[in-house]
């Protein structure tokens, strides 16, 4: 597991009087214009530390000879990782947040920790507090990303209940990475005021899709499941009218014990009203935030919902819809399901399990399990054994 | 249990105790203890009577899986939710959708000249004289330059008969007038000849190669059968269908040639001989007709010498047969179950022409005569042949276009063609999968709706509809196979 956030330590003296965003490089000559936006990551390339930058970041120990200036500082252990192209915010008490890193296939832009639901299993939970400056900064750090990069995805909390904001960072996108693909993850609801949806189609991305969670064909469990009353038909309206302009949206059902019994009546549900949905992703538990404080209400082993995930794929597929499963261990996959398996779990926080020793898919096609699966996971976990 | 913090399901179910309100629903008895109750999209459910009666009279229970099943599928609505009204709306119109697109189907009586003599025969001639059976060019002109006149994005052309391979010269001509003109409409255009094959000369082959014409055949069963239902001089008609099937099979590709049977008196004890028939030649459709009361067939008795009954019998055997193939790893569809299974397990409209509402007279499929005449169905000209020319709506050389398809009996008959507001039919859980066949019953009953108690149509149909669902709810193999063809 790679850790996103940690302390660093003081080398010198420090300047940092607010939070700073910076590109890290490992370009000594960097032009000096450029400098004070950039992090530089000294790795032994050059006998002076040069002047100018946002930081200057050490690890490994490896120190030159002399450091002079200001705003020197060593990483914390778990954050080696960083390389040329990340995007790190460093606050003045010298916690670093790396917000965006190059190698990986996908970054998460969390756009704000506020939500207007309360989702039982949420991994995220959302917090009252003013955090703004989440969006701000993201605004500030889209320029700081490679035009190569394949796609961000913006997530919270609920992006939408930032409107104004909301729209300039995918303005600010599609003007800055206009060959980046974006995937927002919302719930929707705020789509019910039709004036949303066409801000959003207005923007014309060019490779746009929202993924929005539906938990059940009955309104009241959905509601049950975001804690929200009414939330089922808001989402619904938002669906609808995302679609009369044309968006794409990836519908995302979390499996867990109050929608795996309905799930193929959800997928029935979604195969007769909601056909032009893109993409249906059905999705494994992530055992953090209120997942880990509900637990034993909402766990179920996924050895014990095969044959609901089975029947729902089927009726999808048979709709001639494009089922996905997302966070599934394949060993506990039924033979026929695995294809609709995607490696999903970021790389930063998959991990393997003592069981899955000797496992021909570990580290291969398996995407393995949440960090978090340290506090429950499956009891029939066994490796797949595939000769060679 | 859920931390402090969350509410539990009963919380947000505590709107639902409060009593529901039924959607548009209609019911009719499956058998004699289970009812099929259906919405107004076709969403339907099997359900004791007892059931039935406590859902009409508000007496069901909310938190049930049932009632989860019944609001899920927009039979009822509670005041905890109202999404079910703009996601009916939204399928209504779907499945409503195609009536706007105006004709598709443009058939084109090229002659009616023909080399079989068959009993069943509603029009074919058998002369030598081109002159007064064959279509002009001046004729197929007009024609041609009414096709257009469709607002459809999707234009197909049926070459028809007679035995339209006849007159291939002007289905040549046709074609290329007809591609020359979409140059300019830009419309997905097919074309596809309805031919007895006799004359499939590899001329006609390389030309349906290089224009993506597609060939549509009769075949009625094994020899004795096909010979003895579609008698031509030389008693070869059976093997010489047989050989051109699998000679298009081979030069155009397997999708490329589909076969129709036409069922009679001797058909009804062979059915699985017919099937097999389909199977040996490798085809993967089949489509179990029954006999229409039209032309030739009424004149010599055929349509009275088997009832509905007997024909669903047939078609129940047939479908049974069909099933056991795919259980047994061939892959064969029956079209008539799979228009039908579309219709009840998906939220689009098939558009089959027989099984509309508003009914497709004209605005689904028309005809044009070798002799200008234009009809509103193939089965309206079987009518004129028989003397009845009511549903005769003008001539290319002397009637506009607007003119024939605002001919006073089309109006009315499409009008009165809308089931929801007919008799009988707006009472029938069986509605959303039907239709209305305005020139069947005034040919059976001499009135465009017709008494559906005394209608062929509709106990061939209710038949059909209900051994589908049966099949559905009693026999897990078979739903599998009907899930996919509705797929």
């Amino acid at each position: 597991m790679l850790n996103l956030h940690a302390r660093a330590s003081a080398l010198s003296s420090l300047d940092i009087k607010e939070r700073r965003l910076a590109k890290v490089t490992c370009n000594p000559s960097l032009p000096t214009p450029l400098r004070s936006m950039s992090a530089f990551l000294y790795e032994g390339q050059c006998e002076e530390i040069p002047e100018g930058f946002a930081v200057n970041l050490y690890r490994n120990g490896i120190v030159p000879q002399k450091t002079s200036g200001t705003n020197n500082i060593e990483l914390s252990a778990d954050q080696y990782f960083l390389s040329e192209g990340d995007v790190v915010r460093i606050n003045p008490d010298l916690k670093v947040s790396v917000i965006y890193r190059r190698n990986a296939s996908s970054n998460a832009l969390l756009v704000t920790e506020q939500c207007n639901s309360f989702c039982v299993m949420c991994s995220q939970p959302p917090k009252a507090h003013d955090d703004s400056y989440l969006i701000d900064d993201w605004i500030t750090a889209i320029p700081y990303i490679d035009e190569s990069c394949p796609e961000l995805t913006i997530t919270g909390g609920e992006p939408t209940i930032l409107k104004e904001k909301f729209f300039e960072l995918v303005n600010t996108m599609r003007a800055q990475l206009p060959t980046t693909a974006i995937h927002i993850l919302t719930n929707a609801r705020n789509f019910k005021d039709i004036e949303m949806a066409r801000r959003l189609a207005s923007i014309n991305h060019p490779d746009l899709m929202l993924g929005i969670p539906l938990y059940s064909d009955v309104a009241s469990i959905h509601d049950f499941v975001v804690q929200a009353d009414g939330a089922f038909d808001e989402t619904i309206d938002g669906i609808i009218n995302l679609k009369r302009y044309g968006q794409r949206i990836e519908l995302r059902v979390v499996i867990h014990a109050s929608t795996y019994e309905r799930m193929p009546r959800l997928a029935e549900f979604i195969a007769r009203n909601l056909q032009f949905i893109d993409q249906v992703s059905l999705m494994g538990l992530e055992l953090t935030g209120f997942a880990r404080a509900n637990l034993d209400a909402i766990w179920i082993d996924p050895a014990d919902y095969q044959e609901q995930l089975a029947e729902a794929i089927e009726i999808l597929v048979m709709a001639g819809m494009t089922p996905i499963i997302f966070n599934h261990q394949l060993c506990l996959l039924r033979p026929e399901l695995r294809k609709y398996a995607v490696k999903s779990i970021s790389d930063w926080k998959r991990e393997y399990m003592p069981e899955c020793e000797g496992c021909s898919e570990a580290h291969r096609d398996c995407g393995g399990f949440f960090s978090s699966a340290k506090h429950r996971y499956s009891k029939f976990i066994t490796p797949i054994r595939i000769a060679t | 249990m859920l931390s402090r913090k969350f509410k539990d399901l009963s919380y947000f179910r505590q709107t639902e105790e409060r009593g529901y309100r039924l959607l548009p629903l209609r019911f009719t008895a499956l058998d004699t203890e289970r009812y099929v109750v259906s919405n107004m999209v076709g969403e339907y459910l099997v359900l004791d009577r007892k059931v039935i009666e406590d859902l009409v009279e508000h007496r069901l229970a909310a938190g049930t899986s049932l009632y989860d099943d019944l609001k899920s599928k927009h039979f009822i609505y509670d005041e905890d939710s109202q999404a079910a009204l703009p996601l009916l709306g939204l399928k209504y119109r779907t499945k409503l959708t195609q009536a706007s697109y105006f004709t598709g189907l443009h058939i084109f009586v090229v002659t009616l000249r023909c080399d079989y003599s068959c009993p069943y025969c509603q029009v074919s001639r058998q002369t030598d004289d081109k002159v007064a059976f064959d279509m002009s060019q001046d004729t197929a002109d007009r024609a041609v330059d009414m096709v257009f006149l469709s607002p459809n994005p999707s234009i197909k052309i049926e070459f028809q008969g007679g035995e339209p391979l006849l007159n291939f010269p002007l289905i040549q001509y046709i074609v290329g007038r007809a591609e020359k003109l979409n140059e300019t409409f830009k419309r997905d255009l097919r074309f596809v000849i309805a031919t007895n094959l006799s004359f499939l000369t590899d001329e006609v082959i390389e030309f349906c190669a290089a224009h993506g014409v597609d060939l549509s055949t009769s075949l009625d069963g094994p020899a004795s059968l096909h010979n003895k239902n579609r008698p031509r001089p030389g008693k070869n008609g059976h093997q010489l269908v047989v050989d051109n099937i699998k000679r298009i099979q081979r030069r155009l590709g397997k999708h490329r040639v589909s076969a129709l049977m036409t069922t009679t008196l001797e058909s009804l004890s062979q059915v699985r001989e017919i099937i097999d028939e389909y199977v040996s030649l490798q085809l993967n459709e089949i489509f179990l007709r029954p006999l229409s009361p039209y032309g030739f067939a009424v004149r010599t008795g055929q349509i009275d010498r088997y009832d509905t009954d007997r024909w669903l019998d047939f078609f129940k055997d047939g479908l049974s047969y069909v099933l056991e193939l795919n259980k047994h790893g061939y892959p064969i569809r029956e079209i008539y179950s799979t228009i039908v299974m579309k219709k009840m397990l998906t939220p689009q409209e098939p558009g089959y022409v027989d099984l509309r509402s508003p009914a497709g007279i004209a605005i689904a499929a028309i005809v044009y005569n070798y002799d200008g005449d234009v009809y509103a169905s193939d089965e309206a000209r079987m009518l004129a042949e028989m003397g009845e020319h009511k549903f005769r709506l003008g001539n290319l050389h002397r009637d506009s276009y607007e003119t024939m398809l605002s001919n006073d009996d089309l109006m009315d008959a499409i009008e009165s063609s809308i089931t929801v507001s007919s008799p009988t039919c707006t009472d029938c859980a069986f509605l959303p999968y039907c239709g209305s066949d305005p020139v069947y019953h005034f040919a059976t009953q001499h009135d465009v709706v017709g008494n559906k108690a005394l209608s062929g149509y509709c106990r061939k149909n209710i038949g059909i509809f209900r051994h589908l669902i049966t099949l559905m709810e009693e026999d897990a193999g078979a739903r599998r196979i009907l899930q996919r063809w509705a797929s």
